[in-house]
């Protein structure tokens, strides 16, 4: 009885499983970045499965430039209060501190997000050492096992957060399936040689090729605005969708939010997808990703 | 009692629809997952899987989903619920969000959310009624606790003197989360249900 649990041992909590399975219980479903108590309630009353509580969604904090950092705690707070669905917040990379006071107020997930200005560059926070799970971004498979690694319990693609174009979102996505769909072709010989080009621990390597999947669940973000964008990305391997400025930057939040979540569910009906994306007043506006100078590339932040 | 493998169906609106499908697999039934009306028809047993409660049952409303779920569970079919879905199970929520309906089938009282929010989450050995051998790994996960329940609902498992699984009839419901143990010991259990139910029908 060493492995299991015995009848006189203390309940325990922050367990990977506990962590990992938090995430398990969001897929398929919309998590929603939100500024207000308001508009919390309008994502969860959309349907969102959680939402992101920040002061600035990501086109504000492109617009305004300056250092973008964890968000008041009263604010926080007052997210927290609003809704009964998971509430998650943002820490820079690496300010392990404004991850302790995000545990200490009792958010649900912490997302170590490139969004905000990053406070350490070259190591990311130890998130084994929390109670409260982390979820990460990642461009590429070695970036996702490296958080992985380091204890992140859920994986989200970068995207290019705040531009309203998908089209970072998709190239992240796809880079990560097909990095593990030839690690699927790999034998055991080359799972090393695999190990060492994704800078990544061989045993989550040799996982991520048993398995055929990464170890965690694995979300899209960065750049969804429409029904459509989000079945995209569903179609194309992510369990679920984050979405950012997407939502509250368009003209009618509460409609899109729950058209987004159908298009989600229904990922693979194209009918529901169409009825879910009429007349949903204006979409935000967007940004292209190839005039965007490399300095404001949210992506290339996080190692 | 008939040996072909049933087919068990997985609310697969929102949340852990995959390893519920893998758990029933591994205990012997046909799973897939069921997303609209027409494909509950081609069920013998149902599962409600873990996720958000308040999602799930948005979504069964806009979908035409709920009615014949409860047309359905009202005449008997076995249906199993985690979490989220012992929440869809209840006929009462305590505290429910506004507009937010459930399935029912079991003469309970839940109470959403009830060890807490994520940072409370936590794993501890059950003892379920009905399951032989050591104990079940129970993984809570915000989740919720019966708060009572009527004179035809078995109680099979507390936690802390808490009620965290209950069975009425045909209904099964869980606080905890074996989908994502690797012990398919209470999926065989409702497997069986189902079983049982098919002889008693044919």
């Amino acid at each position: 009885m060493s492995s299991s649990l015995s009848e006189n041992q203390a309940p325990e909590t922050g367990t990977a499983r506990v962590k990992r399975g938090m995430a398990e219980q969001l897929k398929g479903g919309v998590i929603m970045d939100v500024v207000t108590p308001e508009q919390a309630k309008i994502a969860e009353d959309a349907g969102a499965v959680a939402v992101m509580a920040l002061e600035r969604v990501p086109a504000d904090i492109r617009k305004d430039g300056g250092v973008a950092r964890m968000s008041d705690p009263d604010m926080i707070e007052g997210i927290i209060e609003a809704v009964s669905i998971p509430v998650m917040a943002k820490s820079r990379i690496g300010h392990f501190v404004e991850a302790q006071v995000l545990q200490s107020l009792g958010v649900d997930y912490i997302d170590e997000s490139e969004v905000l200005t990053p406070a350490d560059e070259v190591n990311h926070s130890d998130k084994w050492a929390f109670t409260t799970p982390f979820v990460c971004g990642a461009t590429n498979l070695g970036e996702a096992l490296r958080r992985i690694a380091e204890g992140a319990a859920m994986i989200r693609s970068k995207g290019e957060a705040g531009t309203g174009n998908v089209v970072e979102a998709v190239r992240h996505l796809r880079q990560i399936k097909g990095e593990i769909a030839k690690l699927r072709g790999c034998d055991n010989n080359e799972l090393y040689a695999a190990a060492k080009e994704l800078r990544a621990p061989y045993e989550l390597v040799k996982e991520v090729a048993e398995l055929g999947k990464l170890p965690v669940v694995l979300f899209s973000a960065g750049g969804v605005a429409t029904p459509a964008d989000a079945a995209l990305m569903r179609q194309l391997g992510a369990e679920g969708v984050f979405v950012g400025s997407g939502i509250f930057k368009s003209g009618d939040p509460a409609k899109r939010a729950a058209a987004i979540v159908k298009a989600t569910t229904f990922y693979d009906d194209p009918k529901i997808i169409a009825d879910a994306s009429r007349n949903l007043g204006e979409a935000m506006v967007g940004i292209n990703c190839d005039t965007l100078p490399e300095t404001e590339r949210y992506a290339n932040r996080g190692w | 009692m008939s040996t072909e493998a049933p087919v068990i169906g997985v609310l697969a609106l929102q949340g852990d629809v995959r390893e519920h499908l893998v758990a029933l697999a591994a205990a012997d039934a046909v799973a897939r997952p069921i997303r609209r009306p027409e494909e509950l028809a081609e069920v013998d047993g149902l599962v409600i899987p873990g996720g958000e409660s308040t999602t799930i049952s948005k979504l069964a409303v806009l979908f035409g989903v709920m009615e014949p779920l409860r047309a359905r569970v009202r005449a008997g079919m076995p249906v199993y619920g985690t979490c989220a879905g012992m929440i869809m199970l209840a006929d009462k929520i305590l505290d429910p969000r506004s507009g937010q309906v459930t399935v029912g089938g079991i003469d309970m009282i839940v109470r959403r959310n009830a060890f807490g929010r994520q940072n409370e989450s936590f794993e501890a050995a059950v003892d379920v009624r009905g399951v032989a051998g050591d104990p079940v790994e129970g993984v809570f996960i915000r989740a919720p606790w019966v708060e009572s329940v009527g004179a035809e609902t078995e109680v099979l498992a507390e936690h802390d003197g808490h009620i965290v699984a209950v069975r009425q009839g045909n209904a099964l419901a869980t606080s905890f989360h074996p989908e994502l143990t690797g012990d398919h010991r209470v999926h065989r259990l409702f497997v069986d249900m189902v079983h049982a139910n098919r002889a008693t029908e044919s």
